[in-house]
């Protein structure tokens, strides 16, 4: 993390100012003082924005957030909000609502990420040989991730729509009865974790892609000469090598995934619905914290599901951290 | 996109790659058509009535009525107004952006303060931290302060992030040696003309993958607009919200809509596509 940057003409007149030495730079110290001042604060008034944008947009909404889940607060009547303690908390985790939400929430996030990462790495392998029009096809692995994730739900409910969907008629066609795949609690899930997958397996693979072209290229050269396959290789130098990257692609994809509203919002096909289908079949924590506070106006009960979820994101991130530091001591790994 | 380049040569001296078999060209190709087949589907539909698209099998061709699907979506939300506030409120996000990350990641990576560190540290721990959960307190906010309903109240928040802070205090590190910033500093220069005639030129390159990837984010975001705009002032996405939850039956209007909403980042993708593919590979090394 730390630059070794040489001392900068500006920064040795700051530091070697209170030694009281007969130097040039001193003599010409009354005419400047005040534009040495001016000078030492210049770091901090271009590094101000992003704490004052982040302070006033980011923090102080999650630590008003906190407070706001220990009251009863309707988004109408904000001036009626009156204290409750945990009251909140306590109510959501005697919800059905809620605990139906988490293991939907868990269920989609284990049957997107685990394929997303798997395909995306045998891709980037893929990708990573010697291929004639590298860029077009670079390119046509990317293009799910630049669609807006509006667009992608819209064209892929049309895609597995019951009666006039592309899937149905193809299930048709080999003899199999269409599948009302918003109804169910399996097919649902397909449905949106098929989405997600679509969108970010492409971005993930020039993720790896970058990666391992980092790699010293000598590890495969020593492997190929001792008759190594490339699935091997992929297997021995590549995984290994890009476990930080592993890691890191698998928080990212984690935390999206907690996060997930787009998706059950618009798959539902019930006009105004935000509940993630009739019998809240894929509704995920995120459409359930906005159905609370935004639908039913519950502000204090949709701050107390926000911060359920900022702790869980906090708790995997923090378990990913420690996987990975302790994986990489254990094979010696640089971090 | 230099290391790539010279991965490859030297990789293509190997000549390894051909033993991953014959089978990858088919596989590639079926995966560009499984990635780009839905974004086919999306023009396609909307350039044929809703009598062939609820036929079976559905039309796998385009037809002629594009155009007279795109003008239902006009005349159903105001999708003028949408595609104005999107181009005010990503165009906005990427120029403060661009500014503001250029130059606080110049300060991280050049400039000697006390407390340098421990600031860059903060800055990297709250990419970590999930501030969309904070959208209760900021709708509150932003009515407080009166910007309910106001593009701005989609801008500020996004205005400068932390991934730019830190994807920019990189690229000064790769991209502006400090020799030339000392030339600068002899020839009397101070540190915001530095980073005027100094850095932001070798900058070019890194702040336009920046910009792309912010632009094309703001564009396709989706959930916060949503809350804190409302359908008379909607960006692109909420429009297309309001179209497929009133209309969900009308799959060429509501398709012809996503269409539209999609030709300006296809277009980034296009142009700039090399560009994009080499910030997300590069990004992949420095993170």
């Amino acid at each position: 993390m730390t630059i070794a940057t040489p001392a900068h003409p500006a920064q040795t007149t700051a530091e070697s100012a209170p030694a009281a030495r007969e130097t040039p730079r001193r003599q010409r110290r009354p005419h400047s003082t005040f534009r040495r001042i001016g000078r030492a604060t210049v770091p901090y008034w271009l590094i101000a924005p992003f704490f004052v944008i982040f302070t006033a947009f980011g923090l102080f909404p999650m630590l008003y957030t906190a407070w706001i889940s220990l009251t009863d607060r309707d988004m109408l009547r904000p001036d009626a909000a009156k204290f409750i303690g945990l009251g909140n908390y306590t109510d959501l985790f005697s919800d059905e609502f809620f605990w139906n939400a988490v293991g939907n929430t868990f269920l989609l996030m284990a049957m997107s990420s685990v394929p997303q990462l798997a395909f995306a790495l045998i891709l980037a392998h893929i990708l990573n040989t010697r291929l004639r029009a590298r860029t077009l096809f670079r390119m046509g692995v990317l293009l799910p991730n630049i669609t807006s994730i509006v667009a992608v739900t819209i064209v892929f409910s049309q895609i597995f729509g019951r009666q006039f969907g592309l899937i149905s008629w193809l299930l048709d066609t080999v003899g199999l009865d269409p599948i009302n795949w918003q109804a169910g609690e399996w097919t649902s899930k397909t449905a949106i974790a098929s989405m997600v997958i679509w969108r970010w397996t492409g971005y993930n693979a020039l993720i790896y892609l970058g990666a391992m072209q980092a790699i010293p290229k000598e590890h495969f050269e020593a492997a190929a000469m001792d008759g190594a396959s490339t699935w091997r290789q992929l297997w021995h130098i590549t995984l290994p090598a890009l476990r930080p990257t592993i890691a890191f692609t698998a928080l990212i994809s984690v935390i999206g995934q907690i996060q997930l509203f787009t998706e059950p919002l618009l798959f539902d096909n019930s006009p105004g619905s935000v509940s993630g289908g009739n019998s809240h079949q894929f509704q995920t924590l995120a459409l359930l914290l906005y159905e609370e506070s935004f639908r039913l106006h519950n502000f204090g009960y949709g701050s107390a599901i926000a911060w359920v979820m900022f702790l869980v994101t906090m708790a995997l991130a923090a378990g990913a951290y420690f996987v990975t530091r302790g994986t990489s001591r254990l094979t010696g790994g640089s971090r | 996109m230099t290391g790539s380049t010279r991965g490859s040569t030297r990789r293509s001296t190997r000549g390894s790659g051909e033993s991953s078999g014959p089978l990858r060209y088919p596989l590639l190709f079926a995966v560009v058509i499984i990635s780009a087949f839905p974004v086919y589907w999306t023009f396609m539909i909307p350039s044929r009535t809703n009598d062939v698209v609820g036929q079976l099998p559905p039309p796998f061709l385009p037809g002629g009525h594009f155009f007279a699907n795109a003008a239902r979506v006009f005349d159903t939300v105001n999708f003028g107004k949408a595609l104005m506030n999107s181009v005010i409120v990503a165009g906005s996000i990427t120029l403060s952006t661009l500014l503001f990350c250029s130059l606080a990641g110049f300060a991280f990576a050049k400039l000697n303060f006390r407390g340098r560190n421990a600031l860059l540290l903060v800055v990297v721990s709250t990419m970590m931290v999930p501030v969309q959960l904070g959208i209760i307190s900021l709708y509150i906010e932003m009515q407080e302060l009166g910007w309910g309903n106001r593009l701005i109240s989609v801008v500020l928040p996004t205005a400068v992030t932390a991934f730019g802070v830190v994807f920019m205090r990189q690229s000064v590190i790769q991209a502006v040696p400090d020799e030339l910033l000392e030339a600068g500093r002899i020839d009397g220069c101070g540190t915001l003309r530095l980073y005027w005639h100094v850095a932001l030129p070798a900058l070019r390159p890194a702040m336009a993958v920046l910009g792309l990837l912010t632009f094309m984010q703001a564009w396709n975001d989706f959930m916060w607009p949503l809350i804190v705009l409302n359908a008379e002032n909607p960006t692109v996405q909420v429009a297309l919200s309001t179209l497929a939850s009133g209309h969900y039956r009308d799959n060429t209007l509501v398709l012809a809509g996503t269409a539209l909403g999609t030709i300006p980042v296809l277009v980034i993708f296009a142009l700039f596509g090399r560009q994009i593919i080499g910030g997300i590979m590069e990004g992949a090394v420095k993170g």
